[in-house]
């Protein structure tokens, strides 16, 4: 129906030259249109990595690579080193991805291998994916009020500080944020392993936890490498619920259960108050270092997907 | 190796799978239940429509938050939404160029920035030229959030959408680009939507960009210049605050928001399963 | 990228322009008043004096239908926005430093609005009233004292049931005039700590935990048994939080009050206001007070900034150093001494707009 109306009105249209030189006109426009928005992406991506690194050159001249490996941030002394933060950073994406990648390719596997269809892996499905969701801000809000008297009477029996914010509590917070980001990619790698090649092993006598071990994981390795990725690309730049719960102390870390710091949560906290023009420019080179690697974090990631999926 | 362990070894990692997975779902069962628990109790006409209250005094709401949050979605799609849909039809109908290339990888690049960093570069940009902290910059940086999930669903789906169907059109004459809007668009237009519905729904929690841009405000804004309050800023303000009233009008605000993105969420869903794009 | 960059400043432009549009039309139905009416005015900074200046602005929108937008994001944040103009107020606890001043784009004025303390406030069983000497909150906030029941605690606290549980510090982690206060006073009163950390806004701490704003510091003290922090005075009552009281200079264990704080207040002002008062001489005074202030630009007139503006500014800062005074008390702040107010009077008349005084 709406071809004919289309074709009706052009009909109309076709009376004389000055008609078709304006559906000319606006048929250029219009493709011009669409490759001027694509391009206009593609600008504001290059745009966004020439201002952070243009913002964070007066840090850059004045810290240089004493930046990485500094350990004092003291704003009072205009000195700032960023390995507490790296440091931190660090141990809260790596300490999310140790606890959520069993979960994940559980969930993978359950999604992906043992209820491929139904009911319950429709509402398991769903479940997941409404995991990704829920803000952070909420997760932080929660994890203040649910998880850290949880953490504070276990790190009492364990006879540590008992802080209840620290690394230990946003790592938690965290695997739960990047368990759906890993269990979509991994449950889709999963469910594309080829029948035959399972058949083949099922037909030999293996159980369907050899299938699993020795057909499936070996297949899936490079996917379910990807979807990790993903999940550490993620956590690395998670902000709002880690600043709730990482105890924002600039120390280098001691143990898990430490207070520390993360380069998002420093951000959030101190960039409307950065006095100086140092200051400033240190938070944005952190800011700039998150950009570029969670953009070489995305492309690898995205190129092992690509080719996973031509295979 | 006997059968009997075999067969005990594979129940067993089966047993692990679905314990894993179940476990998996209690963290959304539990921030579910509290929320609900506490969000519910804290909701009351006052929580609708008052301002807060200085704190210590009774009655206070979140009426401005609940108006910010509104607006400055409604304008982050208004920007987001034709320039997503305009760059999806891009990469659909010219995926073989090299520019298609590179905008398909800065659409996967877009996705992944951390949100605290898109606040920062809109800073940069829009709060540092015009000079003072505005809803409307908020909005941009939401729109800047919303692309991917927008620019995606629209190539995805109009890549579904057959060959014979524009060609038909084309060939009874009809002009390009009143193919892609008259016959393409509408064709694919459940699809682009619930898209548009889920990157509303994965913005209307963001805090970090809004907190250098937005920025907050005590009283009723309309104003799109001026800053603005929002559901996640409060939440964020408030949970972090000592003041019981204050934890009250933040698990209220818990409630309204997740309420808001499951609604979009099960209508997302409900959209995609009956009216799914199909040929 | 230039292109992209008139483009992305147009639309904000054509939006802010549309937005104005908007806020013109709302006006004429305000009555047709002789000089165009403002109706909001931005102001960010202190979370110190916020409970204050939160009821002193419900009850300015209530009388004057203004409203003044006033966001606690710490003292430092409230200097760094005055300076970037983003805001027509900044607000802080501590002074701004000469650099500071020299850093800023053009001249600005302090105006005290009140007195405010910064106690020592903690989270153990039975929350007893504890007593403490400058050295022992210094080594507290050094890491020197890590176990609530430890010896120099038990000797000037013999009644005080102290558990055997450790210290968890609690500081700010945003840029914040009530840590400088803080820090201020301890550098005065230890020689360690004035080497290290010093004072300012933001410190390097050896220890502890970080929390944003007085709000989030008493939040976490609230939460964390055996925890121990610093917040402003008004905070700790609301919240029924325990406060210790401290050893003043003249050897006086003393309670952070009104009057004990206006007791520190009682000395000499220098003309730009800029005063510590902190570690005061004053025998019934309290250590660790200062005067909280707003700040403004001296010359009003920068960037677009219009008359009506700067007016609706300073007349807001005016109406608090006189008719808001009467509010510190209930909220526990002491109200200016009427030294400060002259003081504070005479600065604010040196605002001007193009070169003519405001007021």
């Amino acid at each position: 129906m709406t071809i004919n109306r289309s074709y009706r009105k052009i009909k109309l249209q076709y009376i004389g030259r000055k008609e078709i030189r304006r559906i000319n006109f606006t048929e250029a426009s219009f493709k011009k249109m669409l490759l001027l928005s694509a391009i206009g992406l593609v600008v504001v991506l290059l745009a966004i990595f020439v201002t952070l690194l243009i913002s964070s050159l007066p840090s850059i001249k004045a810290i240089g690579v004493g930046f990485i490996y500094g350990k004092t941030w003291d704003p009072v002394v205009d000195h700032y080193g960023g390995l507490p933060f790296l440091i931190g950073t660090l141990l809260t994406a790596l300490l999310a991805l140790i606890i959520s990648i069993p979960f994940s390719l559980a969930v993978g596997l359950f999604l992906g291998e043992y209820f491929r269809s139904g009911v319950i892996s429709g509402i398991f499905k769903n479940i997941i994916e409404l995991l990704a969701a829920i803000p952070s801000v909420i997760y932080g809000f929660w994890g203040l009020f649910v998880l850290v008297p949880l953490v504070r009477s276990l790190e009492t029996t364990l006879g540590v500080p008992p802080y209840g914010v620290g690394i230990f509590t946003s790592s938690i917070i965290l695997a739960i944020m990047i368990i759906p980001y890993s269990v979509s990619l991994t449950a889709q790698v999963i469910s594309l392993v080829p029948a035959n090649l399972k058949e083949a092993a099922y037909s030999l006598g293996a159980t369907r936890f050899e299938v699993i071990k020795n057909i499936i994981l070996p297949y899936t390795r490079s996917g379910i490498f990807a979807g990790i990725l993903l999940g550490l690309g993620r956590a690395l730049g998670e902000t709002m619920a880690v600043t709730m719960l990482i105890g924002n102390s600039h120390i280098i870390p001691t143990s898990i259960f430490s207070p520390g710091n993360t380069m998002a949560s420093v951000i959030a906290n101190e960039f409307t108050e950065a006095t100086g023009d140092i200051y400033l420019s240190a938070l944005i080179e952190m800011g700039l270092f998150l950009f570029v690697v969670t953009t070489i974090i995305n492309v690898i990631g995205r190129r092992v997907i690509k080719r996973f999926s031509i295979n | 190796m006997t059968i009997e362990y075999r067969n005990i070894r594979n129940k067993l990692f089966k047993g692990i799978v679905i314990i894993l997975t179940v476990i998996c779902t209690l963290p959304l069962l539990l921030v579910l239940y509290r929320i609900t628990k506490e969000g519910i109790s804290a909701i009351n006409w006052d929580f609708f429509v008052n301002l807060p209250k200085p704190v210590g005094e009774k009655g206070g709401g979140i009426a401005n938050a609940l108006v910010g949050s509104g607006l400055i979605i409604l304008m982050a799609s208004v920007f987001a939404i034709p320039l997503g849909i305009s760059i999806g039809i891009y990469l659909s109908e010219f995926k073989k160029t090299k520019l298609a290339y590179f905008t398909l990888l800065s659409v996967d690049v877009l996705q992944g920035i951390p949100s605290i960093v898109i606040g920062i570069i809109i800073y940069l940009w829009v709060v540092k030229t015009m000079g003072h902290f505005s809803a409307v910059s908020g909005s941009i940086a939401l729109s800047m959030m919303m692309l991917p999930a927008i620019i995606k669903s629209t190539e995805e789906t109009l890549k579904l959408i057959p060959d014979t169907l524009k060609e038909a059109s084309l060939s009874l004459g009809v002009p390009y680009y009143r193919t892609i809007l008259k016959v393409i668009l509408p064709a694919g237009i459940t699809g682009i939507l619930s898209g548009v519905i889920l990157s509303v729904a994965r913005v209307a929690g963001e805090t970090a960009p809004l907190l250098f841009t937005a920025f907050g405000n005590p009283f009723m804004n309309t104003n799109i210049t001026k800053p603005m309050s929002s559901l996640p800023s409060i939440i964020f303000n408030y949970a972090i605050s000592p003041y019981e009233d204050w934890h009250k009008l933040a698990w209220g605000a818990s409630f309204m928001l997740i309420a808001i993105i499951l609604v979009l969420n099960i209508i997302t869903k409900i959209a995609q399963r009956k009216w799914r794009v199909q040929f | 990228m230039k292109t992209f960059y008139a483009a992305l400043v147009a639309t904000t432009l054509l939006l802010s322009a549309c937005g104005g549009g908007k806020t013109d039309e709302t006006k004429t139905d305000n009555g047709k008043t002789e000089e165009p009416a403002i109706k909001e005015i931005l102001g960010a900074g202190a979370t110190f004096p916020f409970p204050y200046y939160s009821k002193l602005f419900d009850v300015y929108n209530n009388e004057k239908k203004i409203k003044v937008n006033y966001q606690s994001i710490g003292s430092g944040g409230g200097i760094k926005q005055l300076q970037s103009k983003t805001v027509d107020f900044g607000a802080s606890d501590a002074p701004m430093s000469d650099e500071e001043l020299k850093g800023s784009p053009s001249p600005i004025v302090h105006i005290p609005t009140c007195l405010g303390a910064v106690v020592v406030t903690y989270n153990i069983d039975g929350n007893p009233g504890l007593k403490m000497t400058s050295d022992i909150v210094a080594d507290i906030f050094l890491g020197k004292i890590t176990k609530w029941n430890d010896k120099r605690i038990k000797e000037i606290n013999p009644d005080a049931k102290l558990p055997d549980l450790a210290i968890s510090v609690v500081h700010r982690s945003d840029g914040s005039g009530t840590t400088y206060i803080f820090s201020d006073y301890l550098a005065k009163v230890s020689s360690t700590w004035n080497t290290k950390p010093g004072k300012g806004k933001s410190l390097d701490w050896p220890v502890g935990l970080g929390a944003k704003g007085n709000e989030g510091v008493s939040g976490l003290i609230k939460q964390t048994p055996g925890s121990i922090g610093y917040v402003e005075l008004n905070y700790a009552l609301q919240n029924k939080m325990p406060i210790a009281s401290l050893k003043n200079k003249s050897g006086k264990f003393v309670t952070a009050n009104l009057e004990s704080t206006s007791a520190a207040s009682n000395v000499d002002l220098p003309a730009d206001l800029r005063v510590s008062l902190t570690d005061t001489d004053a025998p019934d005074g309290y250590p660790i007070c200062s005067f909280t202030y707003l700040l403004v630009y001296k010359n009003q007139k920068y960037d677009t900034r219009t008359e009506a503006q700067a007016k609706g500014t300073v007349n807001l800062v005016w109406w608090v150093i006189h008719d808001g005074q009467k509010y510190a008390k209930d909220l526990d702040y002491a109200p200016l001494p009427e030294k400060a107010i002259k003081a504070a009077e005479a600065n604010v008349k040196s605002v001007t707009f193009d070169n003519k005084p405001i007021l």
